[in-house]
Parts: C-alpha cells; sequence; structure tokens
C-alpha cells in the first residue's frame, strides 16, 4: 500500500490472544445476561475475524488490495452446503460418494477447495498491480458469484438450507455454544498461523515487496511465487471462515459471497490496522457492532457507518489499534527518514 | 585537439572472454524513445575495482540498471563471468553474484535491520566462504546496536551501511555502488571509503560510481569515463591522476 513506508513495525501476538480470551468469556455473559442473542452476534464476530486476519497477510503483510475475499468464502461455505445436501438427498456426489455432513471432513475440504480457488484466481490476478489487481479481484468475485446464482440445483439466488443436523467428530455441533468453541478455536488457529507465517522469511518477503520490489528483486528474490502462496492461504482461510458461517446459520446464498462483502473485509481489516494479528479481531467486533446498532436505527445505516470509517481512517492512520498504542504512550515506530 | 588524449575502447577480442568478470559489448540501452546508451564497451577481470566517472546524465545509472536486469538493453551483449545476462530476469543476475548498491539506497524501511539483512540471504548462491550476519555486523558495528529498529528509524549513514551490508549479504562476486557516498556528512562519508579499502582487502570486485574522484583514485584500479552514452577515456589511477585535460573536459562540473 502507498503508505507502507511510515507503517509501523508492531507485530505482538499477544494482544490478539487477549482479545481472544475475552471472546471466550462470550457464552458465559450470554448465560448470565439470559439473551441467546450474545452468543450469536459473538460467533459472527468469530467468523468474520477469521476472513479479516487471513485477509491481512494479503493486504496489510503483502499490501494487496483482494477484492475477492468473499467469493472464496462462499466458496468455502457451499462445499459445506452442498457436501450435507447430498447427504440429505441420498444423492451421490461423484464416484458413489454420498456427501457428508461431519465438519470434521467438509471444513478441511472446504479449506482446500477455497484454497484451490484462490490460488487459480491468484495466478491470473497476480501478474498485474495496483488498481489493476483491485480490478480484476472484483471481476472474479462477481464470476464467481454469479456462478454461484447459476447452481439451480442449490438453490440459485435463493440460497441453500442446510436441512440435516451437522456433526464433529461424530458429536452434534448444533449447540450454539459448543459451535461458539469451536469457531473460536478456528479463529486462535488462523491467529497463530498468520503470526507465525509474517514472521517468518516469508513474511519478510511480503512485507520487503509491498514497500520496495524493484529492491526485493534486486537481492535475488522474485516476489510472485509469494504472493500467490500468501493469496491461497488467505482465500483457503476465507473458505474455512465461510464454512463455519454456513454451518451455523444452516444456510448459505450468494449474497454471502456479493462483491460488497469483499469490500467489508477489506474495511473490517484496516479499520482495525493492518499488519497486525489482532487489529482485524477489532476491526471485525467494531464492524459488526455497527452495523447491528446502526442498522436498529435506520434503515440506510451506511451513511453514518461510512462517516465514522472516514473518521478512524483519517484521524487514526494505523487503524483501531493505534489507540492501543496511543494509550500505552508508545511512539509511533514508522517516522521515515527521509533524505 | 582533445583526441589527442582520449584512447577510445575498441570492441574486445573472444580471446579474453575467460579471464574476464564482466563483459559489456557495444550496449545500447534507454528508456522508451529516449536512447541513452550508445555502444559501450567495458570490461573487467575478477578482483578488480573500476570507476564509471562521468558528469550526471551521461548514462552512469543507466549501465548499472542494464547490468542488474532492471532496464532490458535494445543492442549488445554483457558476459558476467561467461555467460550472457542482458535478457535475463533482475532476481536471476541477482542470484548470479552481482549486488547492487543502488543510488538513494532504498532500504526496506518497514523491516527491521535484521530483518533488512536476513532478506539477502534467503536466494542467494552457496559460496565456500558466505557473508554471514556477524561478518556484516563486523563490518558495521553501528548496525549492531540497531538491529531491531525500523529501516525508516536509521539515519542517512545508518541507512547507507545498511544498503551496503544488504548487498553484501547476497554472497556478491560483483558489488556495484551507485552513488554510495551522496549526501552523506564528511566524517560518514570518510567511513564509507574505508569500509571500501576493507572490502578491497578481501578481494572483492567492485564497479564504484561516485563524485569524488580523489577518493575513487585511491580505491580503484581503471577508470572508465563516460560521455553522452559512450566510454570516451579508460585508464589507471595514475593516468587519470596526470591526465588533467581528461579531468577538465569530461569531470569538472
Amino acid at each position: 500500500m502507498a503508505d507502507g513506508a511510515s507503517r509501523p513495525i508492531r507485530a505482538a501476538l499477544w494482544p490478539a490472544l487477549v482479545l481472544i480470551a475475552l471472546l471466550a468469556l462470550a457464552p458465559a455473559l450470554s448465560i448470565w445476561l439470559d439473551d441467546p442473542f450474545t452468543v450469536k452476534i459473538a460467533t459472527r464476530i468469530v467468523i468474520f475475524a477469521i476472513g479479516a486476519v487471513a485477509l491481512d497477510l494479503t493486504l496489510g503483510y503483502a499490501g494487496l488490495v483482494s477484492l475477492c475475499q468473499a467469493a472464496f468464502f462462499g466458496v468455502g461455505g457451499y462445499v459445506v452446503g452442498i457436501l450435507a445436501w447430498h447427504q440429505a438427498n441420498s444423492e451421490a456426489v461423484l464416484a458413489g460418494w454420498m456427501g457428508s455432513s461431519e465438519l470434521a471432513l467438509t471444513l478441511p475440504l472446504a479449506f482446500l477447495v477455497a484454497g484451490l480457488f484462490a490460488a487459480a484466481v491468484g495466478a491470473v490476478s497476480l501478474r498485474t498491480g495496483g488498481p489493476y489487481f483491485i480490478m480484476i479481484t472484483l471481476a472474479f468475485n462477481q464470476m464467481l458469484y454469479y456462478g454461484a446464482v447459476a447452481l439451480q440445483k442449490y438453490g440459485g439466488d435463493d440460497g441453500l438450507q442446510i436441512i440435516n443436523p451437522l456433526t464433529l467428530f461424530g458429536y452434534d455441533i448444533s449447540n450454539r455454544y459448543k459451535f461458539f468453541y469451536l469457531a473460536l478455536t478456528m479463529l486462535l488457529a488462523t491467529v497463530l498461523l498468520i503470526d507465525r507465517l509474517a514472521r517468518s522469511r516469508f513474511g519478510v518477503v511480503l512485507r520487503a515487496a509491498a514497500v520496495n520490489e524493484t529492491r526485493a528483486i534486486a537481492v535475488g528474490v522474485a516476489p510472485w511465487p509469494y504472493r500467490l502462496v500468501a493469496f491461497a492461504i488467505t482465500g483457503a482461510l476465507a473458505g474455512l471462515a465461510g464454512a463455519l458461517l454456513a454451518a451455523s446459520q444452516q444456510f448459505i446464498s450468494p449474497a454471502d459471497m456479493a462483491w460488497d462483502r469483499s469490500g467489508d473485509f477489506v474495511v473490517m481489516t484496516a479499520l482495525g490496522g493492518v499488519a497486525t494479528v489482532w487489529g482485524p479481531i477489532i476491526g471485525a467486533a467494531a464492524f459488526i457492532f455497527t452495523e447491528l446498532s446502526l442498522s436498529s436505527y435506520m434503515q440506510h445505516w451506511q451513511l453514518p457507518f461510512g462517516l465514522i470509517i472516514l473518521a478512524i481512517v483519517l484521524l487514526l492512520r494505523g487503524g483501531l489499534a493505534q489507540l492501543v498504542d496511543l494509550a500505552r504512550g508508545a511512539k509511533k515506530g514508522g517516522e521515515a527518514v527521509h533524505d | 585537439m582533445k583526441s589527442a588524449t582520449i584512447r577510445r575502447c575498441g570492441p574486445l577480442t573472444s580471446g579474453m572472454d575467460e579471464a574476464m568478470l564482466l563483459d559489456i559489448r557495444n550496449l545500447e540501452a534507454g528508456y522508451g524513445a529516449a536512447r541513452v546508451l550508445f555502444g559501450l564497451s567495458l570490461s573487467m577481470r575478477e578482483g578488480e575495482i573500476i570507476t564509471l566517472l562521468g558528469r550526471n546524465g551521461m548514462g552512469k545509472t543507466t549501465t548499472v540498471r542494464a547490468i542488474c536486469g532492471q532496464l532490458r538493453p535494445v543492442g549488445g551483449e554483457i558476459l558476467f563471468k561467461g555467460a550472457r545476462i542482458e535478457a535475463a530476469p533482475a532476481h536471476r543476475i541477482a542470484r548470479l553474484g552481482v549486488g547492487l548498491v543502488p543510488e538513494g539506497r532504498h532500504i526496506f524501511p518497514n523491516l527491521s535491520v535484521r530483518e533488512n539483512i536476513m532478506m539477502s540471504a534467503i536466494h542467494r548462491p552457496q559460496k565456500k566462504e558466505s557473508w554471514t550476519f556477524e561478518r556484516v555486523l563486523s563490518f558495521f558495528p553501528r548496525l549492531a546496536e540497531r538491529l531491531n529498529n525500523g529501516g525508516s528509524q536509521l539515519s542517512g549513514g545508518e541507512q547507507q551501511m545498511l544498503a551496503i551490508g544488504r548487498a553484501l549479504m547476497t554472497n556478491p562476486d560483483l558489488l556495484i555502488l551507485d552513488e554510495a557516498t551522496e549526501g552523506l556528512a564528511p566524517i560518514i562519508r570518510q567511513q564509507i571509503w574505508a569500509t571500501l579499502e576493507n572490502l578491497k582487502k578481501t578481494g572483492l570486485s567492485m564497479i564504484v560510481i561516485d563524485k569524488e574522484v580523489d577518493s575513487l583514485e585511491s580505491l580503484a584500479d581503471r577508470h572508465y569515463v563516460m560521455e553522452k552514452g559512450e566510454i570516451v577515456w579508460s585508464g589507471s589511477s595514475a593516468e587519470l591522476e596526470a591526465d588533467a585535460r581528461v579531468r577538465d573536459t569530461y569531470l569538472s562540473v
């Protein structure tokens, strides 16, 4: 991204673990408040946080603005939905296999299939750069969106209902508290994976190439394969998040993969603060809270929401994560020395 | 009038190939319609230090960019260790052993000093005596105190040291320094020249571009003077020092 040069190096893992620990209290809060809605919101936050943290690998570390995240999210959701549909209708998916509603199988499959889609999209999109990359990922998002609309057998525009109960290692997972902890475990895994990648040589290459591709190449590092792997990992984790959403609401529809949903992911990641693993968690939480509270007051909640985002972007250039830095009195680490 | 003192470099005979580290023949390059290099030829042996001299806009940086693969030449050949590289992608040329300290330094501002150096070791060629982290830091002790600082938090001189350290870490057989002392305080410039003298003792081949001709004369073995995209003079440090006319004609600002 353009302001990569002034982006501070702040990659602490512990704030993300604190946030996850706080989120883990949501079911207790839900029981105490006697409000089942609380845990539903928390589940939604956790699911979107997985997609946002994953997007940060591409957006924050590699500096590539992708508008295809929702499509991979939807692909993951449809993998879970379609496999459950085949089991419910006793119709073979391929070679006599009747599908499955076992999440221990369908979640990894959703991760894999979305990752393959992302690798294919990335292989083409990463040939371009800058605004062209944004446009081509947007185009792929629309292609996959209309691809889902065209799936008449699986509900087309109306979406796909999951009617059979989903299981995890044979155990019913429809209990919303159990499901919440499943999603939270996935978020923890995502955070640990992205943090590990960002600190590795792999992450160093992504970050270096984000600010100066020519110099990365001049020390012998061609960034293209690194970016492709990052894009595929981001897409695969989006697929995992989409699979969890489909499982949690027992429903997936093309609306979950519309291009503006891709924009939402970018907003969540940027809102919380790019190039941290915890910023996107705050971003996802803030986004979903704001969406909920504003939409209960007015129909056109996007208008004040847009103003709030503008204010955050203009006043806190490091996103919401910068609030914590300010509170700690930490010096902003990225004052570039210009010659 | 000047022709008496100017020796044009003729095309090199192919019999010299094997001894040459770098051999550029009739190089033509430019930016779109604007041609910058018009049949430039130069060569250097392993262990040699040469300079490119000349005023601004004569094609020194363009020559460097062509060697490093950042600019595709429209004509001519570049041989590095006997292999044609003028059409090779830039990252391959770096992996063959061409290290560049670019004009303007261009360190990675969002990486720490440690990560900046580490970045260069990822795809470098393996050598008997590889540059290690410790060896780079022994050349630049100031960087050792700044390992976890962000690249953008360094002073200009420290950034230059980091840029050189980063290039060394690629295990280069040829190190190219483009205006490595530009814009630095005199005391820092002295440190950079001292570092280059130390690197010379290790036998590292270098191409150095700089405005400080006096320092270059003591560091380098031979000099090439460029004028309008061509080599118009070449000779040893002693010859350059003795030739007031070349200095006045091509090097005075």
